[in-house]
């Protein structure tokens, strides 16, 4: 069954399950290049531990996960990253104690090992690098700013930014609007259609219009198995998605 | 927040400058030696409580049992200044004259293998950094890619603490056993006990301190300090931002294991022995304490908190040496609950605001160094 592709993504028969519980249960994904998928389904679904699969927070119990053609099952998380996934979390997940600036730079895939660390120079460059990421993510004029201070969106924003200056090519963002207000929701919106041309985004999303608003196509996943997948309006009159879910 | 920080990298060198001009000049001038070689011990412990401020303060790695790595400096250092000071003519009345009394005593014939090299005055200052090192890097390889943190980690090396010392204590023969490693005389023939070489060997160490903090903070200004910090904030999102956090954690927890092992050597060389009282777990949880009580995020602060508990502990064992235990362990539950960020936070925090001529706020004990990016 495991074949090559020629989707970025592709987990085939990928299973895991905690003391018996099956959180994942057979799951067959594939996402192409440039594809922004939104992933919808109940409480206890099994969306987020798909995200922990891919970027390999937890590991597979059964099945394969191809990123561009290549096994990525087994691989430590960082190595992960640096084949060109990003994770955004579900609660802000930034450096409190750094700076905006701070923040950013460290995120700049360079760098990485300790003595690279060590003798880290800011040159121009980078400065000009992290200026740019930071005005995408309406966060130019906070640079210095303690990231602790930030709201509750500019947080999610900051880390999105994160991300983005990682440049990679499967973005997986993890409800990237929750908590936000209204406002708030239609920068993000705006941001997320900004930044997903050149590459593939997984979206995991409770919030149906933003969904529709962004998304290509949606897959609904339900007790760890795929329910539906297709474009939202097919989805929407999908009967049995309306039953376990859009229905309440 | 620019201004501000430009404040706390200034704060932080006019710490260091005020450290520098305590122990070079103020403390020379006004103790009698007796006293300075006793200031001179304690200074060794700040050698320990720097290495604490990188891996437990701003890593966020409590170790419990940097005694060991103290220790094995110490012993390193007091291993070739024993075997100088066994020569055959010093020990001929010795069954088997040439090796150190206490393995004579304990019916050892010949020099172990594993003291052999100890008789390099190089080979012995390299071992000095070294061995504990290596020791910190099997230690952290094995536990940090393992993911073991925290209270774990923390138990598991207090346990090591005490294990050493269990060993120290049992191979009396090659180690000395409870009595540590005693008598020695001289360093490449210039004897170290008249006050003239205390003299030499206090200097020695305060440079050497400085220095120590000096690296301190050049590490921590780096990129690789804010690596640091991030890690102990949120792990995670350095290893998805591509770190290999252990590589990182592993790093600083071996820099804060050198160095602590230089002070072990410093120890050595002027207290005059080294024993198995400086390994275990009381040592070990003292050297935590003076780091918080000056605070665990501050360079100078752990210097300042080693020194002044220190000397509190000196004046105050004088007077009431049944009842120094509980006075520190007062004084660490007081600085846990009372002031979490030690005396730099208290510094940072209350008085430094109070003077009145700083713009904002500063960032509390832990001065960051780094630098604003380019305007």
């Amino acid at each position: 069954m495991s074949s090559s592709t020629d989707f970025l993504l592709a987990l085939e028969g990928v299973s895991v399950s905690f003391d018996g519980f099956k959180a994942v249960n057979e799951l067959n994904l594939y996402i192409d290049k440039g594809e922004l998928r939104a992933i919808i389904g109940p409480n206890g679904a099994g969306k987020t531990t798909v995200l922990d699969l891919i970027c390999g927070r937890t590991r597979v119990s059964e099945g394969s996960i191809k990123f561009k053609d290549q096994e990525i099952t087994g691989c430590k998380e960082q190595e992960i990253v640096r084949r060109g996934i990003g994770r955004k979390f579900q609660t802000p997940t930034i450096y409190e104690d750094l700076t905006v600036f701070e923040n950013l730079e460290l995120s700049l895939p360079r760098g990485r090992n300790v003595l690279g660390a060590l003798f880290w120079k800011r040159t121009d460059e980078v400065v000009e690098r992290v200026r740019e990421i930071a005005a995408m993510i309406f966060l130019d004029e906070r640079l210095d700013r303690r990231a602790e201070t930030l709201s509750h969106g500019q947080k999610q924003w900051l880390e999105i930014g994160m991300l983005l200056i990682q440049d990679p090519e499967l973005l997986m963002l993890d409800e990237p609007v929750a908590g936000m207000s209204v406002s708030e929701r239609e920068k993000t919106a705006e941001l997320l259609r900004d930044i997903i041309k050149n590459r593939s985004v997984i979206v995991i999303e409770h919030d149906m219009k933003f969904v529709e608003s962004i998304a290509h196509r949606v897959t609904v996943l339900h007790q760890g198995k795929v329910l539906a997948e297709g474009d939202m309006l097919s989805v929407q009159n999908n009967p049995k998605v309306k039953e376990v879910y859009l229905g309440h | 927040m620019t201004a501000v920080r430009t404040d706390s990298r200034w704060l932080e060198l006019i710490g260091f400058a005020l450290v520098a001009l305590l122990i070079l000049a103020f403390l020379p001038l006004v103790l009698d030696i007796f006293r300075l070689n006793l200031v001179g011990k304690y200074l060794t412990y700040a050698f320990v409580a720097v290495g604490l401020v990188l891996c437990w303060g701003h890593t966020g790695i409590l170790s419990l049992g940097q005694g060991l790595f103290f220790g094995l400096g110490g012993y390193c250092m007091a291993a070739f200044l024993k075997l100088e000071a066994s020569s055959v003519a010093n020990t001929k009345i010795q069954s088997t004259p040439g090796i150190p009394d206490f393995m004579d005593w304990n019916q050892i014939t010949a020099l172990p293998l594993i003291w052999v090299p100890f008789k390099s005055l190089p080979f012995a200052l390299i071992a000095v950094v070294a061995v504990p090192a290596l020791a910190a890097f099997i230690l952290g390889t094995a536990l940090f890619k393992r993911r073991v943190g925290g209270v774990y980690f923390a138990i598991i090396t207090q346990a090591l603490a005490a294990v050493m010392t269990i060993l120290i204590v049992g191979q009396q023969g090659y180690t000395g056993g409870i009595n540590g490693i005693t008598d020695l005389r001289t360093l490449l023939g210039w004897d170290i006990r008249p006050d003239s070489a205390k003299y030499i060997l206090y200097f020695v160490c305060c440079f050497l301190l400085l220095g120590t903090m000096f690296l301190a903070r050049f590490v921590l200004a780096s990129k690789l300090g804010r690596i640091l910090v991030a890690t102990r904030d949120k792990e995670d999102r350095v290893r998805f931002s591509g770190y290999d956090v252990a590589n990182y954690k592993t790093f600083v927890f071996c820099l804060a294991s050198a160095m602590a092992a230089v002070g072990g050597a410093m120890f050595t060389l002027q207290v005059g022995f080294m024993s198995p009282s400086f390994v275990g777990i009381v040592p070990s949880i003292e050297m935590v304490i003076f780091c918080a009580v000056g605070g665990r995020h501050s360079i100078v602060g752990a210097v300042a908190g080693t020194l002044l508990v220190n000397w509190g502990k000196t004046l105050f064992s004088e007077e009431f040496p049944q009842l120094w235990l509980f006075a520190m362990g007062g004084l660490f539950i007081a600085v846990v609950i009372a002031f979490p960020r030690g005396l730099a936070g208290v510094m940072t925090d209350q008085i430094i605001p109070r003077l009145g001529s700083w713009t904002g706020r500063p960032r509390g004990g832990q001065p960051s160094p780094a630098p604003a990016p380019a305007e």
